[in-house]
């Protein structure tokens, strides 16, 4: 038994086909999901995280179906990173960060020493302890990622599910990402992340390639097919090549005109 | 102590004295105007007591009482629907409670037994309070039944509109029908805490501890909502039933509120945005000081209303609107958004 697994998953979202008849299940690890804009990736992360029911197939937690599993312990093991972090009100940034203990407290528990410890971990994880105390709405937006990415944190969930971490990021803390990232998969905990920065995606673990709602490709990163996958879905439009120990992606723009 | 919490102690400390002054305040104002040494004189005379126990003791209270109400459902309909121009009345609750008083007004002409709010006996008050608070709960219900639930806001605030513009239609007709109502909807629609006697005082105390303390229990689901909906599902609320508790929490409050004081206006939208304004706090603090700040903003402006033209009484709701709508212009000419 693996822990999550989607089932042929279809989802419809109005008349778009967002997934259709998807199977996929997170290991231990880092794995990035990567795809052009509409190729479901978004779609397959919240189906994952319980936040968009499907309209065939189903979704498993330990061998029961998602949709059955009590919001609660379902938060307590799947924590989702949105890929737009809102931002209203008037709460600080540690206080953001505090409702990620809201899975483990329930609307009613007062938090422990030991909650008020795993705050002050995940902002440091995040690197945002230094405005803690500035509200959501101050922030610019790489700093206002930090502290939605150190809410996700704070649950210290099984599955961390992340929509687009390194939005708005610099590339200094998109480093910093990365290695968090790779720490966490390391320390046993199953990452799945949709990222846009192909080069940034290549340093995963597993990379599960999407298109037209489909998966087309899902492998290590090493893996000459999962490239071949990689650069087709993108219309040919970058190549793959190695910088050192790392896989890099370099847009064709010496090519005529990618295919479409 | 941060500063936040020293701006929330001199937030809480502000409103604990103005609270204080403005009963005593209350307790003062009278047809003559305010002054404390006539509060002294009225006391020692032999129809004082009576006076001020019976018509401005409850009457202040119950101002405050109102403000509470509203600013604490303001503070939860902001909350809830992320949107710092709600107002406790948009789902229904006011065109509702009009419709009803209307009803009772335009039945009670019809059947050659004209009431008048200011007017009526004990048991016909009984009976318009009673007629207010089931049409603003039926006001509400209606949004609730057109929005198919509480899962889809912008569906809520819709039929929340839809259902105040058919509402109010009905008592124009009801009007048009039996005018000898219109006064009467005119009095309830500005709002006056002039009928607020213990018994209404009692009933807005039992609203106020039905719905402050399970709205305050769940203030962390608001903050929640403060990073969106999927976020906050992702942290295992289960949302409906919290929108359903806070929006009966709501309902509750303003349908007391409403039933007791006729429609304040600009309260329940002003108090918590001067909460915010003056000690921004997650909401188990804003849910609170906007109830209390509720409560000091109508005792301020019914003080006011009885001492601003003595012997004459400006309607509370006007002043309220004028005060709030004020303070809206002020802030837009500072080019700071509500």
């Amino acid at each position: 038994m693996t822990g999550l697994e989607a089932r042929r998953v279809s989802v419809k979202l109005g008349s778009t086909q967002a997934l259709h008849d998807v199977s996929f299940t997170p290991r231990p690890g880092w794995t990035a999901i990567v795809g052009p804009n509409g190729a479901g990736k978004s779609t397959l992360l919240r189906v994952l995280a319980g936040l968009q029911s499907p309209d065939a197939g189903s979704v498993m937690l330990h061998g029961r179906a998602l949709a059955s599993v009590a919001p609660r312990e379902r938060a307590q093991q799947l924590a989702w990173l949105a890929q737009q972090g809102e931002a209203s009100g008037e709460l600080t940034a540690r206080e953001v960060v505090q409702l990620g203990r809201l899975p483990r407290l329930g609307l009613f528990g007062a938090p422990s020493a030991d909650d008020t410890a795993r705050v002050d971990q995940a902002m440091r994880d995040a690197g945002c302890t230094a405005w803690a105390d500035r509200r959501l709405h101050e922030l610019s937006g790489g700093e206002r990622q930090r502290v939605l990415l150190a809410r996700a944190l704070a649950v210290e969930a099984q599955w961390l599910l992340l929509d687009e971490p390194t939005t708005h990021l610099d590339p200094q803390h998109q480093v910093a990402l990365v290695r968090l990232l790779q720490r966490m998969a390391a320390a046993g905990c199953s990452v799945v992340s949709v990222l846009h920065d192909l080069s940034l995606a290549l340093a995963a673990d597993r990379i599960v390639v999407m298109a037209a709602g489909q998966i087309r490709a899902e492998g290590p990163r090493d893996d000459p097919a999962l490239h071949a996958a990689f650069i087709a879905v993108f219309g040919g439009a970058l190549r793959i090549e190695r910088v050192g120990a790392h896989w890099v992606t370099i847009p064709q723009l010496e090519s005529p005109e990618p295919q479409r | 102590m941060s500063i936040d919490r020293s701006r929330r102690r001199r937030l809480g400390i502000a409103l604990t004295t103005a609270t204080a002054l403005l009963l005593l305040g209350g307790l003062a104002a009278g047809s003559e105007g305010w002054s404390p040494m006539r509060l002294w004189q009225t006391l020692h005379s032999d129809d004082g007591l009576l006076l001020v126990g019976q018509i401005r003791a409850p009457r202040t209270l119950g101002a405050w009482l109102v403000g509470a109400l509203l600013g604490l459902a303001g503070a939860i309909a902001q909350g809830l629907f992320r949107n710092p121009l709600a107002d406790p009345y948009l789902l229904g609750s006011a065109s509702g409670a009009s419709l009803g008083v209307v009803a009772v007004l335009a039945a009670s002409a019809l059947g050659g037994h004209e009431i008048g709010l200011a007017t009526a006996g004990a048991l016909a008050r009984l009976g318009l309070v009673g007629a207010a608070f089931a049409g603003a709960f039926a006001g509400v219900l209606l949004t609730l039944t057109l929005a198919r639930g509480v899962q889809q806001t912008t569906r809520l605030l819709l039929a929340g509109v839809v259902v105040g513009v058919v509402l109010s239609a009905a008592s124009d007709l009801l009007t048009s029908a039996a005018p000898e109502a219109l006064r009467g909807r005119q009095a309830f629609l500005l709002g006056s805490t002039g009928f607020i006697g213990w018994t209404g005082c009692a009933a807005l105390a039992i609203g106020l501890a039905l719905t402050l303390p399970p709205s305050w229990r769940l203030a962390r689901a608001l903050d929640a909502l403060t990073l969106g909906v999927d976020s906050a599902l992702s942290l295992g609320l289960a949302l409906p039933r919290v929108r359903l508790a806070l929006i009966g929490a709501l309902a509750l409050a303003t349908g007391i509120a409403v039933s007791q004081a006729g429609l304040i206006a600009f309260v329940g939208l002003v108090a918590p945005h001067l909460v915010r304004r003056f000690a921004p706090a997650p909401h188990g603090f804003t849910l609170l000081a906007s109830a209390a700040a509720g409560g000091t903003l109508l005792l301020a402006a019914d003080v006011l209303a009885r001492s601003l033209i003595a012997p004459q009484e400006v309607p509370v709701g006007v002043l309220t609107a004028l005060l709030g709508g004020g303070y809206l212009i002020w802030l837009l000419r500072k080019g700071r958004a509500p």
